[in-house]
């Protein structure tokens, strides 16, 4: 009877020890968590403090102080300040921008993943196919301007392909190299248990090189937001690069900062997007999660 | 032939390999004639080099022979097929796929009904074990879970044949040891014709009927020992180590001829 008692007090202390280290560890991981966000936060801040004493001190008339900018972002986010003709007009650009940077971003997803699945697995494709890819590779996006304007016109076609270009090699050769790299043992495993064709490409190769795609996807989307200022050059009149770019012509360096912090932030966020979506479908794999 | 044998599952007749090697080729596999009836369980063991595992995957449809034939009950072996199943060393379980996931997998290349592949793929969990474990990914799993669900999803598949290229030979002495008793267990309910790689005499005189031993340069089969003890076997008495001490002794004569 006494024994009994004991074991259960024994047993209760036992629990509430390791709640109290679950708590512990829980608080430990906010922490952590929290200074992580603070030192992430507080460089940007940093650095917004100096270029804003720099001003001051050198007394410049060419780079605006980081107040100037903050005026020019209100502006450009909801009007009244200025009331010309980027007033209030953040929405209109963002929109473009996002759409010609998904345009050719999703085209060269649409081509690159199966092309570079096709490639990782065919080799009579990889001979046909990989020395003219080595060949178009190191051609600089901006290069191709002179180009694509001819082809597509003045529009957001011709920024669209450029997206696209900038996008495509990235993802064919991340992909290419995941098919290449999967462990030959998954195919003898799959064949042996009756998989074979299409089967072998859907549920084989394109799973276990998907880790090496998401990088892919995750540079090319990087040029994508890159490029989409160069692509913007081709005389479109809206979108974030044209902001940029007319700016520039009109020497209101405020302008151009403010588009370059707009052009930052929505390439942050959306590769945010990419991580979450990345992070879910690679759970398996935890040596991909971030 | 009296009825009470079982009919040979396995025919192996005049199997050679040779692998292009720089400018030269190597001879792996001398001809090699072997019979394995059904329900076997055959251990191969021999030196590195001696050509065991290239010999499993020949049988197994990953590797062609240069000259001769694997049949099956009479047919002709031309690739890699859900009658004989592979348990590779390093378990080369699918990463992306949950452990019920790699376990359905062969009956759900066959398009078989949801609820079959859901009864055969339950029935194997279970008898592995793992039902705790059957939503877990592979990397959650430790290298003695792993083989079971490699095993698993074989045996899941409907093989005939196992074909266990040393499959304990990654794992710590306990955890084989516990393995090798499961690996009975399921041999005896199933009957499943196996086929076992290992580098350890003792292993091979605990598991199998019958014991081959390879010798390298090239590799053939050099000797084939019938183990006739009865189950389960104590490692320990003395006709076991009898055993073991043949086996070992025709294993090491190849061992300082090759060296001499």
């Amino acid at each position: 009877m006494n024994d009994h008692a004991t074991t259960i007090s024994e047993r209760e202390e036992r629990s509430i020890a390791a709640a109290r280290s679950v708590n512990r560890r829980r608080n430990r991981q906010r922490l952590e968590k929290l200074r992580a966000f603070a030192l992430g936060a507080g460089f940007p801040i940093l650095l917004i403090l100096i270029w804003d004493r720099a001003v001051a001190i050198t007394g410049t008339r060419l780079i605006p102080s980081p107040y100037q900018v903050a005026v020019m972002m209100y502006d450009f986010s909801f009007g009244g300040v200025y009331d010309d003709a980027f007033s209030g007009t953040i929405l209109i650009h963002v929109w473009k921008s996002v759409q010609r940077v998904y345009g050719g971003f999703f085209l060269a997803a649409l081509i690159g993943i199966p092309l570079g699945l096709l490639i990782g697995r065919i080799k009579l494709l990889r001979q046909l196919l990989d020395p003219t890819i080595s060949l178009l590779r190191p051609i600089p996006v901006t290069a191709w301007l002179p180009l694509s304007m001819i082809f597509f016109g003045l529009g957001p076609n011709a920024a669209i392909f450029l997206v696209f270009l900038g996008a495509f090699y990235p993802i064919l050769l991340n992909t290419m190299f995941g098919v290449r790299s999967i462990d030959p043992r998954l195919f003898e495993a799959a064949s042996m248990l009756g998989c074979s064709g299409t089967g072998m490409f859907r549920q084989i190769v394109l799973p276990a090189s998907l880790p090496a795609i998401f990088s892919g996807l995750r540079i090319a989307h990087g040029f994508a937001w890159i490029l989409i200022v160069v692509g913007e050059m081709t005389g479109v009149p809206t979108g974030l690069g044209s902001v940029v770019m007319d700016g520039r012509t009109l020497s209101r360096t405020d302008l151009v900062i403010t588009g370059m912090i707009v052009i930052g932030a929505c390439g942050f966020i959306t590769d945010r997007i990419i991580v979450a979506i990345s992070n879910r479908l690679l759970s398996w794999s935890p040596q991909h999660r971030e | 032939m009296s009825n009470a044998d079982p009919p040979d599952i396995l025919t192996i007749r005049g199997v050679t390999k040779r692998f292009a090697v720089g400018d030269g080729e190597v001879e792996a596999l001398a001809p090699v004639d072997l019979t394995i009836p059904r329900s076997e369980f055959v251990c191969m063991i021999g030196a590195s080099g001696c050509g065991k595992s290239t010999l499993l995957r020949i049988i197994a449809g990953f590797e062609e022979p240069t000259t001769g034939e694997v049949s099956i009950y009479g047919k002709v072996v031309n690739g890699p097929g859900s009658d004989r199943g592979m348990v590779f060393q390093d378990y080369a379980l699918f990463p992306w796929m949950t452990v019920r996931q790699n376990i359905s997998f062969g009956p759900r290349q066959r398009q078989l009904p949801r609820e079959e592949i859901e009864r055969t793929t339950d029935e194997f969990i279970r008898m592995v074990g793992l039902e705790r474990f059957a939503d877990r990914y592979p990397n959650q799993l430790s290298g003695g879970m792993k083989q079971r669900v490699a095993i698993a999803r074989v045996l899941a598949n409907n093989a005939n044949i196992l074909l266990m290229d040393e499959p304990f030979g990654a794992l710590d002495a306990l955890t084989r040891e516990q393995l090798q008793h499961e690996l009975l267990q399921i041999w005896k309910r199933t009957g499943v014709t196996t086929i076992f790689v290992t580098h350890s005499v003792e292993e091979a005189v605990l598991l199998a009927d019958r014991v081959l031993v390879m010798s390298a340069g090239p590799g053939r089969i050099d000797s084939d020992f019938r183990i006739e003890l009865a189950r389960p076997r104590d490692v320990s008495s003395p006709e076991f180590n009898a055993l073991r001490r043949d086996i070992a002794r025709r294993l090491t004569s190849h061992l300082t001829l090759a060296r001499a």
